[in-house]
């Protein structure tokens, strides 16, 4: 081990370091150094330890919680495979007919009104809610004077504080009327309602995290833009967004997990009627909306009961595959753009 | 220092907590279940608690399918029904809770069939409103109305009411796909009054800004208004009995609440809360 010093000329000089003196980062501790052992660099670095255990701990914990509810989910839809006593099986949420009536002196346990509808929904408030929000983004990001912006993003993102519940009381008190007047449709609850009720869940969401992406752009694209001599337009929606677009993919697939999952919303707005059809003018029943208001009553362990659990289990499915695929795209995008991840 | 008047003010908010967690009375009664009867069951509780302040009641709704499940898992005390149990649901409560159901009817119920106040139909018959229900009538000139959709509003099927109207006017047939149901009567309510092509159905006491039909049994029959007389002398359609489920007979502060319910000071409360008071008969308090 050496130490450089500067001598007296202003060179350096390279002088071996005293015999006694080890290196901070040596494993042997203070004691076998010959030295009084240093107690308060001691307890600081068992704190230290404790607290990367105690940090590392917890993250495994909430992955096992999600791991477990999983298989919870999973174990309790399981019977169904070989038929519960009531006699559903795991062919009957697609047995026929495409109806959803689970209490009936002969249960219809179709699901696929149900995906339907969730779909149905969701991409209404995606329709309604995406071109929104990344116009908004853009605006706060690239246009707006600062002033406006400080102001701008806080209250968007108040949006995202609004309890669900009550977004839906707002839909069904008020908006269901509005909307039903403008478009003079027969059904007052209905899947447009529920879509542009949806709009605001997860309008907050895909702003937020598509204005930071914005705002990460280094400057240095839109000087080196604005000196070829595009103008504030072209270089916001050329070259930053483009730039950004990464982010702006990961707000969006966020916003539409969101969106599938909602549940109190739909469940106050939409009508909940199993019906299948594309018609956004028509009552729908979503999946969420259906495990949310029949849980609670089924009896433990019947048909119907692993039928919601076998929804569940679909629902998380779904989102799934969509965040792992957006991940995936997200990732080749980067590639694309950066060369690397 | 401000570390420790953060530690301070830590440790109160936690033995505050502890404290008052400990604080409810063990005779808290719990009341749980049909939709239908909430108002009912509130009304009972906020009034016995007055008079008696050392006794609590939780009343929470969910339907009646919530409160017998409920019932069976022992997390009521009292399990309120617009429906009467079936038998394997009484089986299930003896098997999980070693005891049999009480069964204990508390008052009677119009269920009534709500239209918007716009709406001129006065009266249906039991036929007509089953075939709107199982989608045959879809439009109101049909029955007499006006030329504009039907649009179907009801409950979920964790209410006793809906199992209720089901049987007894869809006589078991599924509802109509395009058939709405909505969590709670409150929400019906608020459906129809919006709604000028809407029905929808529900308990009685609920019945506020809608305008509730006479049904008549048959074609050939008198309408039938939902009023009291006729809910006591049984001749509307849908006239039915709201009831309180126990497991084992009631006993403790238990069996004092629910004489008081049944005594003729609780029967006076049924009719205030819009539903009607059983027959009055001196043996109902046994």
């Amino acid at each position: 081990m050496t130490r450089k010093f500067r001598n007296s000329d202003g060179g350096l000089e390279v002088k071996p370091l005293p015999p006694t003196e080890t290196p901070l980062n040596s494993r042997k501790s203070r004691n076998e150094r010959g030295l009084a052992p240093n107690f308060l660099a001691e307890f600081r670095n068992g704190i230290d330890r404790i607290a990367e255990v105690l940090i590392s701990a917890v993250a495994l914990l909430a992955i096992a919680v999600i791991f477990l509810i999983f298989i919870y989910v999973g174990k309790e839809a399981l019977p169904l495979v070989w038929g519960t006593s009531d006699g559903a099986t795991i062919l009957s949420p697609f047995a026929t007919p495409f109806t959803w009536q689970p209490v009936s002196t002969e249960p219809k346990y179709n699901v696929f009104p149900l995906i339907l509808g969730t779909l149905k929904v969701t991409l209404i408030a995606m329709l309604l809610g995406t071109p929104l929000a990344l116009a908004a983004a853009l605006y706060t990001a690239e246009f707006a004077p600062p002033r406006l912006r400080e102001w701008i993003k806080p209250a968007i993102e108040l949006l995202a504080g609004i309890p669900s519940v009550v977004l839906g009381s707002f839909a069904l008190m008020v908006l269901a009327t509005w909307v039903q007047d403008a478009f003079g449709l027969v059904y007052r609850l209905n899947a447009f309602t529920a879509g542009i009720a949806l709009a605001f869940a997860i309008i907050p969401i895909i702003y937020t995290i598509s204005e930071d992406a914005l705002t990460a752009v280094p400057r240095l694209y839109r000087e080196a833009s604005l000196a070829l001599g595009a103008s504030k337009a072209q270089t916001a929606v050329r070259v930053v967004m483009p730039a950004a677009i990464p982010g702006i993919a990961a707000a969006i697939i966020l916003g539409f997990g969101r969106a599938i999952g909602e549940t109190m919303i739909v469940l106050m707005v939409s009508g909940n009627s199993s019906i299948l059809s594309l018609d956004p003018g028509l009552p729908v029943r979503t999946m969420s909306a259906t495990i949310a208001a029949e849980m609670a009553e089924v009896v433990v362990g019947s048909g119907h009961y692993r039928i919601l659990f076998f929804i569940g289990a679909l629902l998380f499915l779904i989102t799934a595959i969509l965040n792992w695929a957006g991940d995936r795209f997200n990732r080749r995008l980067r590639e694309k753009l950066f060369g690397s991840a | 220092m401000k570390t420790k008047h953060l530690y301070a003010v830590a440790l109160s908010t936690l033995l505050f907590l502890l404290v008052s967690g400990c604080g409810v009375p063990p005779e808290a009664i719990t009341v749980k279940g049909s939709d239908t009867m909430v108002p009912l069951g509130q009304r009972w509780a906020e009034i016995y608690m007055k008079e008696h302040p050392s006794i609590t009641i939780q009343v929470t709704g969910g339907g009646s399918g919530t409160g017998i499940a409920a019932l069976i898992n022992g997390t009521t005390q009292i399990c309120e029904s617009s429906r009467p149990m079936k038998p394997e649901e009484k089986n299930s409560v003896k098997e999980q809770r070693k005891a049999d159901v009480s069964e204990i009817p508390v008052a009677l119920d119009a269920l009534a069939v709500y239209l918007n106040n716009q709406n001129p139909i006065e009266r249906l018959t039991m036929e007509q409103v089953a075939k709107i229900f199982k989608g045959e009538i879809t439009n109101w000139k049909d029955v007499g109305g006006k030329d504009t959709a039907v649009v179907l509003y009801g409950r979920e099927n964790n209410s006793g009411t809906y199992v209720f109207f089901k049987e007894h006017v869809l006589e078991n047939k599924d509802f109509a796909e395009k058939y709405q149901p909505l969590p709670g009567t409150a929400a019906v309510i608020n459906a129809v009054t919006k709604d000028a092509a809407g029905i929808g159905y529900g308990g009685i006491g609920y019945a506020k800004d809608v305008k509730t039909i006479s049904i008549a049994k048959t074609a050939n029959a008198e309408p039938i208004a939902p009023k009291m007389e006729n809910v006591l002398n049984n001749s509307y359609p849908l006239s039915r009995q709201l009831f309180w489920y126990l497991a084992g007979p009631p006993s403790g502060e238990i069996k004092n609440f629910v004489d008081w319910v049944l005594s003729p000071a609780g029967q006076k409360i049924v009719n205030e809360v819009g539903y009607y008071p059983l027959k009055p008969d001196p043996a109902a308090s046994q």
